[in-house]
């Protein structure tokens, strides 16, 4: 039993010392040569058009259901004319940015885990090491600025269309009017709100995007491992986002508020 | 434009030719490796001289590609030393490693091809990602090299619709484009059926003859080894042809015997043959 721990303690110790290398060697490639642009702009379309679709579902039906949900709750208190106000601080500063990374990481954790596990345990990796092409510049930094960049659109996406999503079903279900609706969505939202819906989904982008690259290119196994990786890199990048969006908000709301 | 290269990517666009020398271009110096308890090599040393091929063979498991990955980088020994064209190696960071890796080309076991990149983007990899050299010049260099390994017609193929023996002749044309000095093959022919793996068995007689590039080959296939050693390429007009080699290119070629994570055998075929070790005779029989 203690051997079981000893090496579970050994193994955990390793994937943070692993992990951390992995961030240096990013912050190494971010700031110095060579830069692979064509990688970069391939992974902007990648992970930005290609989660869009998801995004765009996602953010509709999600400001949907929390209209009707806010309009049974507000009815209550005579206030359905309110639904806006509740719709607008929920969707912007938390559902947003945390639905928007999860289903990134669903879409494009996965898949770059098994992208990157693949490659590992058919050599390629090796392969780029061995042409003078160092993986983490090639593979890793394109990732994580595509990352970086696009969760924010995307939930800036996510937002907008959950609002129009909401206002929809304010306006059709629960009859109140648009304008109402609109002139609530922007009495409920403060300058705070918005940066902080905008702050936080850079760093869940971050760091979904580096565990995906970590646990992909720590892959060995053959294809039951690559398996293992991609399900290992949703379930951590999804329990990362979550707890990065706890620590964010945490810090953000001592910073702003 | 040829003009802005470096001194380096000139070469690699140009023919080079080594003259077969007695300097050692790789040398193994008692390097030892071990994963936790599991020793892999215990004090191996061995030295391959410029323009010649040494073949490592030995069962499954005794170390044979991890001498390939200690060469390139991929691994770092836990003693001893290990040299690359005079250079030692063994105690550089991965950056510093960038610059041996120009000198030395990899093909490895399944072939490691790039699945999203074409045959031409495969095998020009290194010099249109690492290297200022003009596309059509790549291309120039692109279509040469897979004449060479006779598949100039599939440069817009994609990996997956070669067959093994020609992915594993693309990657002998990948790892030889950027003109490399030192060539290792890491079990080139396994999983191919005999006569496949005849085809590429001669790649690298003609890789060794014509182009004189200094070799590892690592294999488990006894057939390889001595096919690879016992033939040389001549050349008869246009064509390439390999006849059973002369004794002096018998004398090229030199076999390393892995055994117990040690060496146990190094000499030439004949050498190996005549060899009166209860060990190797079994594994020759």
């Amino acid at each position: 039993m203690a051997g079981y721990v000893v090496n579970a303690t050994k193994r955990a110790l390793e994937e943070v010392q692993d992990y951390v290398r992995l961030l240096g060697q990013i912050a190494r490639g971010l700031t110095s040569r060579p830069i692979y642009f064509r990688d970069i702009v391939e992974q902007f379309e990648s992970i930005g058009l290609g989660s869009l679709t998801v995004v765009l579902l996602t953010g509709t039906f999600t400001g949907m259901v929390l209209a009707l949900q806010s309009g049974i709750t507000l009815d209550q208190f005579g206030a359905r004319s309110m639904v806006g106000r509740l719709v607008s601080a929920s969707m912007v500063k938390e559902l947003g940015p945390v639905l928007t990374a999860l289903m990134v990481t669903g879409r494009v954790g996965s898949g770059i885990a098994a992208e990157l596990g693949s490659m590992m345990v058919t050599e390629q990796i090796s392969a780029l090491r061995a042409l003078g092409t160092d993986p983490v510049r090639k593979l890793v930094v394109p990732r994580v600025l595509a990352g970086i960049i696009m969760v924010p659109v995307l939930t800036i996406v996510a937002d907008a269309v959950g609002m129009v999503g909401a206002w929809i079903i304010t306006t059709t279900q629960l009859k109140v009017a648009g304008s109402v609706f609109w002139n609530s969505v922007t009495m409920g939202l403060y300058i705070q709100d918005v940066w902080m819906g905008i702050i936080k989904p850079f760093f869940l982008g971050f760091a979904l995007v580096t565990i995906a690259c970590h646990v992909g290119l720590r892959t060995k196994g053959g294809t039951q491992g690559v398996g293992r990786a991609t399900t290992n890199a949703v379930v951590a990048g999804s329990v990362a986002v979550l707890i990065v969006d706890f620590l964010v908000t945490k810090l953000l709301i001592s910073l702003m508020y | 434009m040829t003009g802005t290269l470096t001194e380096r990517e000139r070469a690699m666009l140009e023919p080079r030719t080594i003259e077969e020398s007695d300097d050692p271009v790789i040398v193994f110096d008692e390097v030892s490796l071990a994963f936790d308890e599991k020793v892999i090599l215990d004090r191996v040393s061995f030295k391959l001289l410029a323009g010649r091929t040494k073949i490592i063979l030995g069962g499954s498991g005794v170390g044979k590609s991890t001498v390939l990955k200690l060469i390139l980088g991929l691994l770092k020994p836990d003693g001893g030393a290990i040299y690359v064209n005079g250079r030692r190696v063994d105690e550089l960071d991965e950056q510093a490693y960038m610059d041996v890796r120009d000198d030395v080309g990899m093909v490895f076991q399944e072939g490691a091809l790039f699945d999203s990149l074409t045959v031409r983007e495969n095998v020009g990899y290194k010099l249109f990602e690492e290297t200022a050299i003009p596309i059509d010049q790549v291309d120039g260099r692109v279509k040469e090299v897979l004449g060479f390994v006779g598949l100039g017609e599939y440069l817009l193929r994609m990996p997956s619709e070669l067959s093994g023996g020609q992915r594993r002749r693309v990657a002998i044309a990948r790892a030889l484009a950027a003109r490399p000095k030192i060539l290792l093959y890491d079990e080139p022919t396994t999983g191919l059926d005999p006569i496949t793996a005849v085809t590429v068995d001669d790649e690298i007689i003609k890789l060794r003859d014509l182009e004189e590039v200094s070799a590892l080959l690592v294999t488990h296939q006894l057939r390889d080894a001595f096919y690879v050693a016992s033939h040389e390429a001549v050349r008869e007009g246009d064509a390439v042809k390999c006849v059973p080699a002369s004794p002096k290119k018998l004398a090229e070629t030199s076999i390393v015997m892995l055994k117990d994570s040690r060496v146990l055998f190094e000499g030439t075929l004949p050498e190996l043959r005549a060899s009166a070790d209860p060990y190797l005779q079994s594994f020759l029989s």
